[in-house]
Formats: C-alpha cells, structure tokens, sequence
C-alpha cells in the first residue's frame, strides 16, 4: 500500500525488542510516531493527564506536551470533525474514541466526511487521520462498552479497518496505520489489552494482510482480534482429538486479503468464521460469502460461521452464553464432517 | 473555587440560613416545608450515602461489574427529587441513585444492572416516571425534551426534568436539546450537575463561562445554585418545575457540587486531581450542613440514630439480597429485542437452548 512520501525522515526510535502487553505495545507505536513526526496529534476523552480509561495514551503527555496530546471537551462528533479539518491543515491526528459504542456521536463524521474527502476533491486532500476503538467484549463490561461495531466501518467505502491480535501486530500496524495516506479505524480488541507476546519495534507489517498463525491440512478457521486466541485455542484442542485445524488471523478487515485467505481455505476444503459480533449482515457474513465465491469447488462443506447473536450485547452475567467460545467452534468443525456424526 | 455571585444559597457551609437578595424569592419555599419534610431530606442524603458505600464495597468483592458513586452529590438530587410532582417524569444519567428511590425505584435494580445482570430493567410506569439510566453520556436530554414537547403536545398537567453532567454539556445532543425545548417552548428542566469533572478531565475544558450562563443563547433562563446546599436545589427546583409545568416554557438550573468519590470503581481520582481541592469540596458536604441546620431547629439525637440505623438496614438489605442474586436464565439474551416473533433471534435462541442442553451430565 501507498506511504505518505513526504514524510519527513525525523531521528527514527530506537528499536527494541521487549515481552509487553498489547497496551504497552500500542502506547511505544504512538510514543514513537510522536517523536519522529511532529505532526502527529494525539487527543480524545481522558488521554492527557490520566492517559486514556486504558492507559494506552499513558505518559505522552508529560513527554511530548500538551500540543501533542491533548484532553477534548466531551463529544465525539467533535474529536472526528476537528480531527478533519487538522488533517486538511497538514497535521496527522490519532484520536481515541473511550469505547466502542461512544464512537457512534462521531459516526455521521466518519461515514459522511472522513470517509469520503478524498473521492470529493479527486484525491487531493487526503486525510490521515487514525481512529483508534476499543472495541469488543468479553471483558465484563456494562452496556456500551462491549459493541463489535466493525461491520459500520468496514460497510463504508473509504476506510481502512485494522484489527490487531498480539501486541507485535498491535505495535506494527498502529505504526502503518499511522503512516497511511487515507483514514484508518483501527479497532483494538480491549480483552487483549493485557494479553503479553514479544515486540520487536524493528519489525513493519502492511496493512491489508492476513496472516496464517497456525497452519492445518483439514479445517481452516478465520478470525480476528479477540477471536484470534479462541480460535487458536479451538485448533489446538480440535488437533488434540486428530484434526488438522489452521487459523488465518486477518488483521486488515478492508480491504480484505482474498488471496491469503482463499489459498488457506483451498488447501482444507473446510472453513469456519469466527467473529463476536452479531452475525447478520456482518463482516463475518462478507467473509463467509468471498470464501464461497472463490473456493466453491473447493470446498468439502459449507462454509460456516460461528459468531455473536443477533441481540444486543449481553450483560456481564449473560455474556459468555453470547460469545463464541472453544466449544461452539469445535461444534461448527464438527458439523463440517456430516458423515462422521 | 466555582461560586459565583450569581450562586442561588440559602443555607450555608456552616448549617445557617443565607438571607440575600438571591435567596429571597426562594426562602418562602422553604418556610412552607414542615419539620418532617426536612427530616425527609437529611433521611434520604444518610441512607443514600450508605448505600453508595455498600455498593461500593460490594463491587471490591467481585460482586459488582461496576459502580457508579453519587457521593457529594446527595443535596442536588435529594433537593431536585423532592422538588417534583408525582406525575412529572425524570430522566436520570447514571448517578441519580437516590432520585430513582425517592420516586420509588427500588435501588436494588441499579445493583442488578451493574453487576451485570441487565440493561436497566425498570418499568419508569412502576417506578415514579423515572427512566432508565444513559450510560451514553447527554442522548437522554434529547429523549426527555421530546417527552415534554409530548406533554405539551397533550396540554398535560406535567413537566419533565433531566439530568445530565458538565462533561455532557459538550455533547452537540445537549444542545439540540436546548434548542428543541426552546423552539416548542417545552415543559422541561434541564438540571445539569456540575460536580467539576467529566472522569480526569475538569469543566474549564467543556466551557470557559459558567455553565449557567449557556442555556440564556438558546432563549432558556438559566440559574446556578449551590448544589451541596439542599434546600438550595429543592426551591429552585420547585420554582422552576413550576414554571415549565405552567407554560412558561423550559428552565435551566446548574448545580454546583462536586464528585467526592472516583469516576466510577474503575478509575483513580489522585492520578489528575489535587487533594486540596477535594478538602475544599469535603468543608461544603451537603449532609454535614444539613445535620447543623436540623439540630438548630432542635432535631434531637433519637432522630439521627433512627436514621443511622435505617442506613445501615438498606445496606444490609442489599448486601443480603445481592448474595442471593441468582445468575439470569440463558433465555434472557434473547428476549424483548423485537416485539413480535423474529424468525432470525427465535431460530438462534432455540439453537442456543438445544446446544448448551447438550451439556448437560456432560461433566457430572
Ligand atoms: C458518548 C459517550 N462518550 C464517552 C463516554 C465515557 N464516559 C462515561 S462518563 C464520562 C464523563 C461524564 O462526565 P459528566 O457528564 O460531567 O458526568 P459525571 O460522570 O461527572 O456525572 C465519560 C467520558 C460515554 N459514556 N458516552
Ligand atoms: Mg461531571
């Protein structure tokens, strides 16, 4: 994908190569951008002093000051729009949104402006603007703090949606994200906030790239963000019964890697999609539709998706009847096998 | 530190009557309350309190997702509650703990919400018109103007109130609303509670004038009031609320008061705030005053140890009953999302029923 070539080449961090939680992670990618491009801004809700309701903002501004990394009023259509037009005005803005579903006040901004600035004046103002969410459950989280709004953003021709696994994709995707030309949503999966893995800050990732995690000769499952460790937690007990189960993680949710994805499932003949929002009309839906397009004479079975249900978020107590699990994974992989049942 | 000389008192830090010029159209509101009206207000901010503490610990121990304190703010809502009618509606934000149980909530269902059990749950028909929590901060002042433009609509003998926070004034939803009630001329008062934070970040970062002072650009009469002072946020209210109900149009009311507690039990105040200024805000505590004010008008020891133990019988109430809180039946994720039978949600719940029944004697 295109890189913004006037970037200016400012003194490039150090790199390192640390075990860290995806949080730290994220907090070196946007403390390093900051330090090598000064006009990148950070602002939102709470990131300055308290340094975000995650941390993940946490130090910037006692190290880079307040016209880097500031606190907003609250109102998130505000902190979308401004961010447009700082990017018109040549500046880079990275913005937080607290959580998922408080980015709907922004959403008319996004769809309608973000979006769309750069098809309405032919590709001359672009906006590199990043849109940082947390998003997802799992976390015992009330209502409105559990929302997989991937689906309005992927919808919206315009935007790049990202999603991170492991805190090495964390630090290296916020980086290309923060170096792309065009708007980004980059959805963090705040479950994983706190999950560990190695960081080599020297290591770059492209956006729009899936990756094969774990490879497999017999079912290949599809996930991203939090249903990434599930997945891989359902192939490996799946593998402990005799099946050979591979796990795609997708990290770029648009534009979509057709082609890592479909060589994956082409190889198994058998594909299941795992996602935690709801299922209709969802990102996990498009997946399951293009696997079938292009892999159709492939395949040994359906393709199947094991995902959120059609409701609203299930409250704390009620959430692990709603979230896709190990066990609903491995009754989908069992399904694939109609003759064995 | 955020008084201003507009600030509507009528009952001081020290428990003593304020007689001024603001003050005085309110004080007769105020003669008119007997002695058991009173003892009512001191009643609801002490219970209140320990019941706030009670959650609070609850939620140290695991059996809260999440709670929210109204701690500090006890004399803008015990003040705003009782200044009400019967068939007026509130819509609350997430704070108004002791609003919802004055109207007749019984406040065990916010225990039940934020430990996770619900989304709210309460029927406002069965629970004194008082609506169900926002956690989405400001999208309630849009729900309760269009409320009041119903009442108004109807010619009813009603008006509504909303609460909201300084933080929320920034919400571009706060100011349609302002200008939905205006344009309608809407029975409504909005009451925002300026307890000086939104989470770290403090009000001069949502306006650089006194909030009170915002609602005159949308053609609203605006006044600020102490809002530790109880007495304070009852007549103004009163008087407000009287106002709307009687078509004078909407009215809005900023209580100065002060988050004592954090944000929520996920957050930690001491990392964006100074303790001076918490010991500023702990020297106007609402209750404290309060208690002087009575005791000057000889409320004698027997009536302070009754409601010391009607305080401590709610938060052993609710503790008692939050143990006894059974975890809701799957079959809750999927009910009353669509009225009538949906082909998609029936086909998942009964697909759900059947698979977590597969379980079952799996692990025995
Ligand atoms: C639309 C939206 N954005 C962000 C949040 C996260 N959030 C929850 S409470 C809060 C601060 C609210 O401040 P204020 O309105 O002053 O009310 P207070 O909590 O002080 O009572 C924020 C930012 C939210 N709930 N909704
Ligand atoms: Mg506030």
């Amino acid at each position: 994908m295109t890189i913004l070539q006037d970037a200016p080449p400012a003194a490039a961090a150090p790199a390192v190569r640390e075990t860290m939680t995806m949080a730290a992670a994220l907090n070196r990618a946007l403390a390093d951008a900051l330090a090598e491009d000064d006009r990148v801004v950070v602002f939102g809700e709470d990131v300055g002093a308290l340094g975000g309701v995650f941390r993940i903002t946490d130090g910037l501004r006692a190290r880079f000051g307040e016209e880097r990394c500031f606190d907003t009023p609250l109102a998130e259509a505000g902190i979308v729009g401004t961010a447009v037009g700082m990017a018109m005005n040549g500046l880079r803005p990275v913005v937080e949104m607290q959580f998922d579903a408080f980015a709907y006040p922004a959403l008319e901004q996004i769809v309608s402006h973000v979006a769309k600035m750069g098809n309405r004046t032919r590709g001359a103002m672009r906006l590199p603007i990043v849109i940082r969410v947390p998003y997802g459950g799992g976390i015992g989280g009330v209502e409105h703090h559990c929302d997989s709004s991937e689906a309005y953003y992927a919808h919206t021709p315009g935007l790049t949606v990202v999603s991170p696994a492991t805190p090495q994709d964390a630090y290296a995707l916020l980086r290309a994200a923060m170096r792309h030309p065009d708007p980004v949503v980059f959805l963090e999966p705040k479950k994983l906030y706190w999950a560990k893995g190695e960081v080599d800050t020297s290591i770059t990732a492209e956006l729009g790239r899936a990756v094969v995690v774990r490879p497999g000769s017999d079912v290949t499952l599809i996930a991203y963000g939090t249903s990434v460790p599930t997945a891989l937690a359902a192939a490996e007990a799946a593998g402990a019964e005799g099946r050979s189960v591979g796990v795609v993680d997708v990290r770029t949710l648009a534009p979509f890697d057709d082609a890592t994805v479909t060589d994956a499932v082409r190889a198994t003949g058998r594909a299941v999609v795992v996602a935690e929002a709801p299922g209709f009309a969802s990102v996990a839906a498009e997946i399951a539709a293009r696997v079938g397009e292009r892999c159709f004479s492939y395949l040994e079975a359906p393709v199947r998706r094991v995902t959120g249900f059609d409701v609203p978020y299930a409250p704390p107590k009620l959430e692990h009847h709603y979230l896709p699990d190990v066990d609903r994974i491995l009754d989908a992989i069992d399904t694939l096998y109609p003759d064995e049942a | 530190m955020s008084y201003t000389e507009a600030t509507v008192q009528l009952l001081s830090p020290q428990g003593t009557l304020v007689e001024n010029d603001l003050s005085a159209p309110y004080l007769p509101l105020i003669e008119k309350l007997d002695d058991a009206a009173l003892k009512d207000f001191h009643r609801h901010m002490v219970v209140i309190r320990r019941f706030d503490i009670e959650a609070g610990n609850l939620q140290r121990q695991g059996q809260l997702a999440l709670w929210i304190p109204s701690l500090g703010q006890e004399g803008a809502q015990v003040g705003s509650a009782f200044a009400a009618r019967p068939q007026d509606h509130i819509f609350p934000a997430y704070r108004e703990h002791v609003v919802g149980r004055i109207r007749g909530l019984d406040v065990m269902k916010i225990i039940e919400m934020l430990r996770g059990q619900s989304h709210g749950g309460w029927i406002p028909a069965e629970t004194g018109n008082f609506h169900l929590y926002t956690l989405v901060i400001g999208s309630q002042s849009l729900h309760a103007t269009g409320y009041a433009m119903g009442q108004k609509f109807e010619g009813a003998d009603e008006a509504t109130m909303v609460y909201f926070g300084d933080g929320a004034t920034s919400q571009g939803d706060v100011s349609e609303a302002l200008v939905f009630g205006a344009s309608y001329q809407a029975p409504i008062v909005y009451f925002l509670q300026n307890n000086h934070w939104a989470i770290s970040v403090p009000v001069d970062r949502q306006s650089r004038t006194p909030l009170y002072l915002r609602p005159s650009g949308f053609g609203i009469p605006g006044v600020q009031i102490d809002g530790n002072d109880v007495l304070a946020a009852y007549a103004v209210t009163t008087a407000n609320l009287d106002a709307a109900r009687s078509g004078q149009g909407p009215r809005f009311i900023e209580a100065l008061t002060y988050r004592m507690g954090a944000h929520t039990s996920s957050d930690d105040p001491t990392k964006y705030r100074e303790r001076e200024e918490e010991q500023f805000w702990s020297e106007r505590d609402p209750i404290a005053r309060f208690e002087t004010y009575l005791k000057s008008k000889g409320a004698d020891d027997a009536f302070f140890s009754e409601v010391a133990a009607e305080a401590e019988d709610l938060a052993a109430d609710i503790r008692a009953r939050t143990f006894a809180l059974e975890a809701p039946p799957a079959s809750k994720v999927f009910a009353n999302v669509y009225t009538d039978p949906h082909p998609g949600v029936d086909a998942e719940a009964a697909w759900q029923a059947a698979y977590e029944a597969s379980f079952d004697g799996e692990s025995a």
